[in-house]
């Protein structure tokens, strides 16, 4: 009879690790799991974020999903409709299950309501957690709002279905950006087909677009031949190997690159040039 | 029905749907009361309110976040650790009123009593929290906000609702066929943190054993029915701080056995 009690219990070391080890599993089942779905749910790479975001991957962690940004964007005074007295729909959306961006983070969708560009930034304002960063769109200088800094993506022309570079006159993205005749100038060139008539090309200045999408939404085309992407998707870099050597500004870019950066090693810089010029291409 | 025995229960949809009411007016018509959600608010467009608990989040990420946020989240804190208690689960939050809903129709269809019970811990809510910002500082997200039926359902009825509205009936049908209570006295980490926050909170349930008789029908409401241990044997305070303040043991409670009432630390030490 004491024998058999003494199989059954269980002594409290023993249950002591039991419920250590259940626990502490369960826990990093729980934890890998859950660690895994954030990654999934990580907003697309072509989200549009509002003015002033920081850095995707810092938005992502300062963001609190409040949407105060959202309320100032739909109740500022300029977007009431005359004939209703009712707000009309913001450029900022909160994100919902299925739009393939963070859950409760703010993004806009130029094509159905694109940014107006509000000199008083009140998106950027009303952002309590600093994911929405005022330094970013206040001008040095003055110390004062500039909504010339928002940069919030850079316009794109897809030259094969813009009908102005087909030799059809139209300059509806050009009379619609807010920054006419700076972020989109139209380059002007001869049309050989016919000889006698010009291309009006629609050219989108990187220094100046902000990415507010109005010229998306003016384009005349089905599907919009301009169209706004995030500068990190839409924008190459030359790298410092290439310098424009005619232009000051462009030269200070690379001006605190190191000596060691001057020249490439790699794989290649080890041969001789008349032995790596001609050993072809390897794959 | 007498009035009595629903007052606080009435007094406590109108907070909610109040609070749900105001903050949707606040982004449709621009009203300055309450704008923002409950992560983080502007009351009066002056004093910022925020979610202690996504705060904590969003600090474990690693980053330093807007004064704004932390001067909300210190304002709620000291207001619910002073006054409310726990009181922001059954007087505010939004998904109480789907998982009461639940628990009613648990007791209607005598679930209970045909069903097999399910038995889990009432501290998983307290490794939730510990796990939410281990991920959220591994994953770099607040992660518990990206999967929150409470900030779901609050934002569905201020900015519309999406396909996460699915994850509110979810829980409600966890509630009413698995776990009696089982999300928010089980696993919300949100309820967890607010009832570390309000566990010295000065107004608390007070039971009077001399009117008791011991009828029960306070613990057959009560969603976090451990902390009515006293009942019909001592006359104290509910004490633990699961306890969310909602009043419906106060409600139901015939014999005047139970009011709220200030703990008096004073006398108590």
């Amino acid at each position: 009879m004491s024998e058999k009690a003494k199989k059954v219990t269980i002594s409290s070391r023993r249950r002591f690790f039991t419920d250590v080890a259940y626990s502490g599993g369960l826990g990093l089942m729980g934890a890998l799991l859950w660690g895994g779905y954030a990654d999934k749910a990580k907003s697309s790479p072509l989200t549009l974020r509002p003015p002033a975001a920081v850095e995707e991957e810092d938005f992502l962690k300062l963001c609190i999903k409040c949407g105060l940004c959202a309320e100032a964007c739909v109740n500022r005074p300029a977007n009431i409709d005359k004939e209703t007295g009712r707000a009309k729909p913001g450029t900022l959306k909160m994100a919902k299950a299925g739009d393939k961006v963070t859950i409760g983070t703010p993004f806009f969708t130029p094509r159905d309501v694109p940014c107006y560009m509000c000199d008083d930034i009140p998106c950027v304002v009303a952002c309590p957690s600093g994911a929405l960063d005022v330094e970013k769109v206040t001008n040095k200088e003055t110390g004062e709002l500039d909504f010339k800094m928002m940069n919030m993506g850079i316009a794109v022309v897809d030259t094969n279905s813009c009908i102005a570079y087909w030799g059809i006159q139209c300059d509806a993205c050009y009379r619609a950006c807010p920054l006419m005749d700076d972020a989109i100038k139209l380059v002007y060139d001869r049309n050989e087909r016919t000889g006698k008539h010009a291309f009006l090309k629609p050219m989108v200045n990187m220094h100046s677009c902000t990415g507010c999408g109005l010229c998306e939404l003016a384009c005349v085309t089905e599907k919009a031949a301009i169209f706004v992407q995030p500068r990190e998707i839409a924008l190459g870099k030359p790298g410092d190997h290439y310098v424009k050597g005619w232009d000051k500004k462009d030269q200070q870019r690379v001006a605190n690159r190191a000596e060691s950066d001057l020249t490439t090693h790699d794989k290649r810089s080890e041969k001789k040039p008349e032995d790596y010029l001609n050993m072809g291409v390897e794959y | 029905m007498r009035w009595s025995n629903i007052k606080y229960l009435v007094f406590r949809r109108v907070v909610q749907l109040g609070l749900l009411f105001l903050y949707a007016m606040g982004n449709y018509y621009g009203w300055r009361v309450l704008q923002g959600d409950l992560s983080a608010s502007m009351l009066f467009t002056a004093i910022p309110l925020s979610d202690p608990f996504a705060t904590l989040q969003i600090l474990s990420t690693g980053v330093m976040v807007g004064t704004n946020v932390l001067v909300g989240a210190l304002i709620i804190s000291l207001f619910y650790g002073i006054v409310g208690g726990r009181a922001f689960c059954s007087w505010v939050c939004p998904v109480n009123m789907v998982t009461d809903l639940a628990a009613w129709l648990r007791r209607k269809l005598l679930i209970d009593k045909i069903g097999r019970k399910i038995w889990i811990s009432r501290n998983i809510r307290y490794y939730v929290i510990v796990i939410a910002l281990i991920v959220s500082a591994f994953s770099g997200m607040a992660v518990f906000e990206i999967v929150s039926p409470i900030t779901i359902l609050n934002r569905g009825v201020i900015f519309g609702f999406g396909a996460g509205a699915g994850l509110i009936v979810a829980i409600f049908l966890f509630d009413l066929f698995i776990v009696k209570n089982g999300w928010c006295g089980h696993i919300c980490p949100l309820g967890g943190m607010h009832s570390l926050i309000g566990k010295n909170s000065v107004i608390r349930v007070k039971h009077n054993s001399d009117n008791c008789t011991l009828c029960m029908k306070c613990k057959e409401v009560c969603p976090e029915v451990q902390v009515l241990g006293m009942i019909g044997k001592r006359s104290e305070f509910v004490s633990l701080k699961e306890c969310t303040n909602c009043g419906r043991c106060v409600d139901v409670c015939d014999d005047d056995a139970l009011d709220f009432n200030l703990r008096n630390f004073i006398k108590n030490s």
